[in-house]
């Protein structure tokens, strides 16, 4: 059987001193569309960023696709939906170059983008039904079209499993829906799918499992529904 | 002014500028996304001290120079990595550090004056020899811009992302400083140290003011960056001034013409793409998807959300 897409167990992280989560074991499946909630402070995003290795841990073990992210190559099986579009310092990037950064994992440092690159990213930017704005700065767009443009540039890597960190905070109602909808489209095709979540909302009926920190450990475990295509799945390969 | 090019000091000092122009624009973009806007100037400080240790040893000083700023970036670039709040004074410290050592080992080398040029450039000294090593590095810079170019970009936006996609994100930000000072070395000669960021940071500045992309941005400085280079070493020669800040103050001027244009170019573009509610769908399926009018609201609020949740699904 292949490798499940994340698998912590024992997970420890320290930060400044404190113990931020306390000995987590959590193994996300294949096809699993796993909602991680608990209150503010609970080591949600802690966990989430410990999972894919940009914080390291103080005590544990964690893997990717089976092996620990030091030693994980393949990135590009992996999505990243941060909270918020980084801005730093204010040069600006239109829609499609913040898209087209997610294929870098798969794309070859010497040589220019491929056909197949640039469909992918147009299709990312379709599926979020942003294609009227590519050509336009992404960060002069409303919070829940910004929150798009980071969705579809997960999307752009063709990943097998997605990370999204809070992509409900701040966004109206409408956008939430549309969310769902997305979503839904990506379980349909079998992909994993981690949410850190403050409410299920309208993404309830998509959900297998939710994870329910408290403290930084696992308060509660509940299986919804079993993951939809979890048995096709184990191939691994990419859409 | 056709008679410039018959002075041979004067064609290696535009190549010179063309070249200066090219580069410190390419850099300066990531490094201004990457907030480290005065980096550039705290290289040029670095750099003076090995001005110096190149003098006082009888080597070439812009070879010192080359040596003492890549160590100088490699050390901003491990302080900056290591610490999250003390790393501002760090920087401060090496770069007063840089300056001091510089202006002492230039002074027991021959006093003031040559000092003054390195602060302040003086292109109209810089030999053909020069000309092929500032030419030699500023391919070097170019070609790592083309080929990191896309991971360099995802690394200023977000160092978590890039780390998210394996990226070597410690190797890129070795590059990122190392490249700005070498392209310190390159423009230390015509703009002097003391100005050599103003030409990794204004062009961009004035460029952000009217692209809307990354790469828009870049090659929009590039250009304004050649073109206050050339034009302001063209009118220090006409009017006799200093080429340096010559060329600084005319990229100020593009800056600030740039800030002018581009509020009104962002004016038209807000009337163009706002025509009202009846726009154009975007070309995709889910257009006709429309949101369940479940909630509450009235036909104002949800005419706000709609065109906004149309566009996704399907």
């Amino acid at each position: 059987m292949t490798p499940s897409p994340f698998a912590m167990t024992g997970g420890r992280v320290r930060l400044d001193g404190r113990e931020v989560l306390a000995g987590v074991d959590l193994s996300v499946g294949a096809g699993d569309v796993l909602a991680l909630t608990g209150p503010n402070g609970s080591g949600k995003s802690t966990l989430v960023r410990a999972l894919l290795g940009l914080l390291p841990l103080s005590g544990g073990r964690t893997e990717i696709y089976g092996r620990i992210p030091s030693r994980f190559r393949d990135w590009g099986r992996i999505g990243y939906v941060p909270q918020r579009l980084p801005m730093g310092g204010g040069v600006p990037a239109t829609v499609r170059e913040v898209v087209a950064s997610g294929r870098t994992a798969r794309q070859s440092r010497w040589r220019p983008a491929s056909a197949a690159d640039r469909a992918a990213v147009d299709h990312a930017i379709e599926a979020v039904g942003l294609t009227g704005r590519a050509r336009d700065s992404a960060h002069l767009l409303s919070g829940g079209q910004q929150q798009r443009v980071l969705i579809a540039r997960a999307l752009a890597g063709e990943p097998d499993a997605i990370v999204m960190d809070e992509p409900n905070a701040g966004v109206d109602a409408g956008n939430q829906e549309a969310l769902a909808r997305t979503l839904g489209t990506l379980t349909g095709e079998g992909r994993t799918v981690l949410l850190v979540l403050h409410e299920l909302g309208p993404l309830e009926p998509l959900i297998t499992r939710t994870v329910r920190l408290e403290g930084g450990r696992i308060a509660a475990e509940t299986r919804l529904r079993t993951a939809p295509r979890a048995a096709e799945q184990t191939a691994g390969s990419p859409a | 002014m056709s008679d410039v090019l018959s002075y041979d000091f004067m064609r290696i000092a535009l190549a010179m500028a063309v070249l200066i122009g090219l580069t410190a624009p390419a850099i300066g973009t990531f490094i201004v996304q990457r907030k480290l806007s005065l980096l550039g100037d705290g290289i040029g400080h670095i750099a003076l001290t090995g001005i110096g240790l190149g003098l006082l040893t009888g080597t070439s000083p812009i070879l010192g120079a080359l040596v003492v700023t890549v160590l100088g970036a490699l050390a901003i670039e491990l302080l900056r990595a290591r610490s999250r709040s003390g790393g501002d004074v760090a920087l401060a410290l090496l770069f007063y550090g840089g300056l001091a050592g510089g202006a002492l080992l230039t002074q027991a080398q021959s006093g003031g004056s040559s000092l003054q040029s390195y602060l302040f450039g003086s292109i109209s000294s810089v030999t053909m020899g020069d000309l092929y090593v500032v030419a030699g590095l500023a391919v070097a810079v170019l070609a790592i811009v083309v080929v990191f170019g896309r991971d360099l970009f995802l690394l200023c936006q977000d160092e978590e992302l890039a780390r998210a996609a394996g990226l070597r994100v410690r190797f890129l930000s070795v590059l990122i400083a190392v490249t700005a000072a070498v392209t310190v070395v390159i423009a230390m000669r015509a703009v002097g140290l003391l100005l050599v960021g103003a030409l990794m940071i204004i062009p961009v500045a004035a460029a952000q003011q009217l692209a809307r992309g990354f790469r828009a941005t870049m090659l929009t400085a590039m250009v304004i960056g050649v073109l206050s280079a050339v034009s302001g070493l063209l009118s220090s020669f006409q009017y006799d001034l200093q080429p340096g800040p010559s060329i600084v103050l005319l990229a100020l001027a593009v800056f600030l013409a740039a800030v002018v244009a581009g509020a009104a170019l962002r004016r038209r573009r807000a009337v163009v793409t706002r025509p009202g509610p009846g726009r154009a769908a975007d070309g995709d399926p889910g257009a006709a998807v429309e949101t369940a009018p479940g909630t509450t609201g009235g036909a104002a609020a949800r005419a706000r959300v709609e065109p906004e949740a149309e566009v996704l699904g399907g």
